[in-house]
């Protein structure tokens, strides 16, 4: 796992720390009520393996925030869980100022693999959830996300009959022409190779830039966490909980040689590292392993 | 090969199909015209057409066909019904489950034929036990087909339905039954078969029409050649009534590459 090879030149001391007063910080308590508000969120499944523990998040409207960590530290059961799609055992997710107890209109989810419906052909699947509009503007809207995503042409085709990109980016269409206020991705591109990946992170922008849906998007790939996010928020593992957040203040478009890229990459790398250490000897975290800082 | 159009294509294997009954229909004919073969008890394929001929035309096979058609269609009507009713709350009600499916899945063990004496000794010889046995037949595998195929409904899909907020009504009908329809599909075709395999039995324990009272008559007096031409008409009805039941079920499954590779 790249989170277990510290940069080589990214000793922790040097790292800067996010300290309550950093400006990213200030601005994301101050400006705006979040849409998206994660309040001491716990999760203890039946077989009493605690995968979360006490979880608090806020993010703005619009904003693109990353969930990294390693395997098994609770961040499909956070997105779950802010989907709907499963019971807290502590604490709430509000979205707009609305408490979550089930599957939420504003919320969109894509999950790691596409979950097509076979027995429906692209523009069936991509119009699932716009049962209820008039067949004329449901057939519009499914053109322009087809036609966002480059399936235009392939509206017609059997979900069977499309590569894995092609599939996720219909499931990514599908969640889009909803109009979500928050869109939630777990590891939406795990299981494509590089170079189609890519291109789904500049059509994700793309779809993203028309109406800035808030985005929570899980990933293992610390690239991909730092050429999408406002925001890269790290997890630990057992019980789950936030660990440190790295901002990245990269212009975009961003590109691997953009100013500031390497060493956000190096930050994000260099906090994944840190959250694999023992809590005990964490400075940063108070005993029950939450941010100091937040 | 690929440059011919599907058409072509099936047709050549349509023509490869009937080529071997054809030789050795050609060949038994022969063989009997020569004097090679005694024809008594495998009458030639001219006899057996001039029969089937005979028959139709005096309108006996049309009534013949009739009967059976119509005990094979009320059996499988009830025992699909029942089957797809019994299979859907079984799948979805778990109290259900526990109390009815180990019962039904031990009467699933016994042979459909071992009922035939019960229901005569409770309905006696005329159509009901007949329609019945023949539902009874249908039942079980329609049953097993939809009871598993919703059990085994991908929960990934569900979930699906479950984030655009669908109503349970919706989950079933937009989710649910597109997922079932290839299986129950092939649980009712099965089902058919069974129809017509029962339809068998239950016009060999009496009857006074139906193709099944045909091979009795013609075992009784003797006469192969209406036998093997009751056969025929067996082969045939059954055949078209399978086509007929996929021909109207293969739209919803279309999406499918087994149920349309099959064909
Ligand atoms: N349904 C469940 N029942 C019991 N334990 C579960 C269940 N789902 C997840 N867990 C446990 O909860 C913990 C967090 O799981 P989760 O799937 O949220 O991790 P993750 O961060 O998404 O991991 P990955 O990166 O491998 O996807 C794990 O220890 C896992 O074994
Ligand atoms: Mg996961």
């Amino acid at each position: 796992m790249t989170a277990a090879q510290p940069g080589r030149d990214a000793e922790p001391a040097e790292v800067p720390r996010l300290e309550p007063n950093a400006p990213v910080v200030r601005r994301i308590a101050q400006q705006e009520t979040p849409v998206l508000i994660v309040n001491d969120l716990s999760k203890t499944y039946a077989d009493g393996t605690e995968a979360l523990a006490g979880i608090d998040l806020k993010v703005r409207q619009g904003e693109i925030v990353a969930l990294i960590g390693g395997s098994g530290c609770g961040k499909t059961t956070l997105l779950r869980l802010i989907a709907g799609l499963d019971q807290a055992s502590r604490g709430a997710v509000q979205v707009d100022g609305e408490t979550i107890r089930g599957p939420h209109p504003a919320v969109g989810v894509v999950f790691q693999e596409p979950r097509l419906l076979p027995w429906l052909d692209v523009a069936g699947n991509v119009g699932f959830g716009l049962a209820d509009l008039r067949r004329a503007e449901r057939r519009a809207r499914v053109a322009a996300a087809l036609e966002r995503v480059g399936l235009a042409e392939q509206s017609h085709r059997w979900p069977r009959d499309l590569s894995g990109g092609q599939q996720q980016r219909v499931a990514i269409a599908r969640a889009f022409v909803a109009g979500p206020r928050v869109l939630l991705l777990d590891e939406p591109f795990s299981a494509l190779d590089a170079f189609t990946r890519k291109g789904l992170h500049e059509q994700l922008l793309d779809l993203w830039a028309e109406a800035k849906p808030t985005i929570l998007i899980v990933t293992h790939d610390v690239g991909e966490a730092v050429t999408l996010a406002d925001r890269v928020v790290v997890m630990r593992p057992r019980p789950g909980r936030l660990d440190e957040t790295v901002a990245v203040e990269v212009a975009r478009p961003r590109a691997p040689a953009a100013a500031g890229y390497e060493e956000a990459v190096r930050r994000v790398l260099a906090a994944l590292d840190r959250s694999l250490r023992p809590v005990e000897t964490r400075r940063d975290l108070t005993p029950e392993g939450r941010a100091n800082w937040w | 090969m690929s440059h011919r159009g599907p058409l072509l294509r099936q047709g050549y294997r349509v023509g490869l199909a009937l080529l071997l009954p054809l030789v050795l229909a050609i060949g038994w004919e022969l063989a009997v015209d020569s004097g090679a073969a005694p024809g008594r008890l495998l009458p030639p394929p001219s006899r057996i057409g001039a029969t089937l001929w005979d028959l139709a035309r005096s309108g006996d096979l049309r009534l013949h066909v009739e009967a059976t058609l119509v005990r094979v269609g009320l059996g499988f009507l009830f025992g699909a019904v029942a089957g797809i009713v019994a299979g859907a709350l079984v799948a979805t009600v778990p109290l259900l489950r526990w109390l009815v499916d180990p019962s039904l899945q031990a009467l699933r063990a016994v042979p459909s034929l071992a009922w035939v004496p019960l229901f005569i000794l409770w309905f006696g010889i005329l159509e009901t036990p007949k329609v019945l046995l023949i539902a009874v037949g249908v039942f079980f595998p329609v049953y097993v087909a939809v009871s598993g195929a919703i059990a085994s409904v991908d929960r990934k899909l569900i979930e699906v339905g479950r984030i655009f907020r669908l109503s349970r009504l919706a989950l079933a009908r937009r989710i649910l039954l597109p997922a079932v329809l290839p299986a129950t599909l092939v649980g009712l075709r099965t089902g058919l078969g069974l129809g017509f395999l029962f339809v068998v039995a239950a016009e060999l324990m009496g009857a006074s029409e139906g193709l099944g009272y045909l091979l009795v008559d013609g075992q009784q007096f003797s006469k192969p050649d209406q036998i093997v031409a009751a056969i025929i008409a067996f082969a045939l009805v059954g055949k078209l009534a399978d086509m007929v039941l996929v021909s109207l079920t293969l739209p919803l499954t279309r999406w499918q590459d087994t149920v349309r590779d099959r064909l």
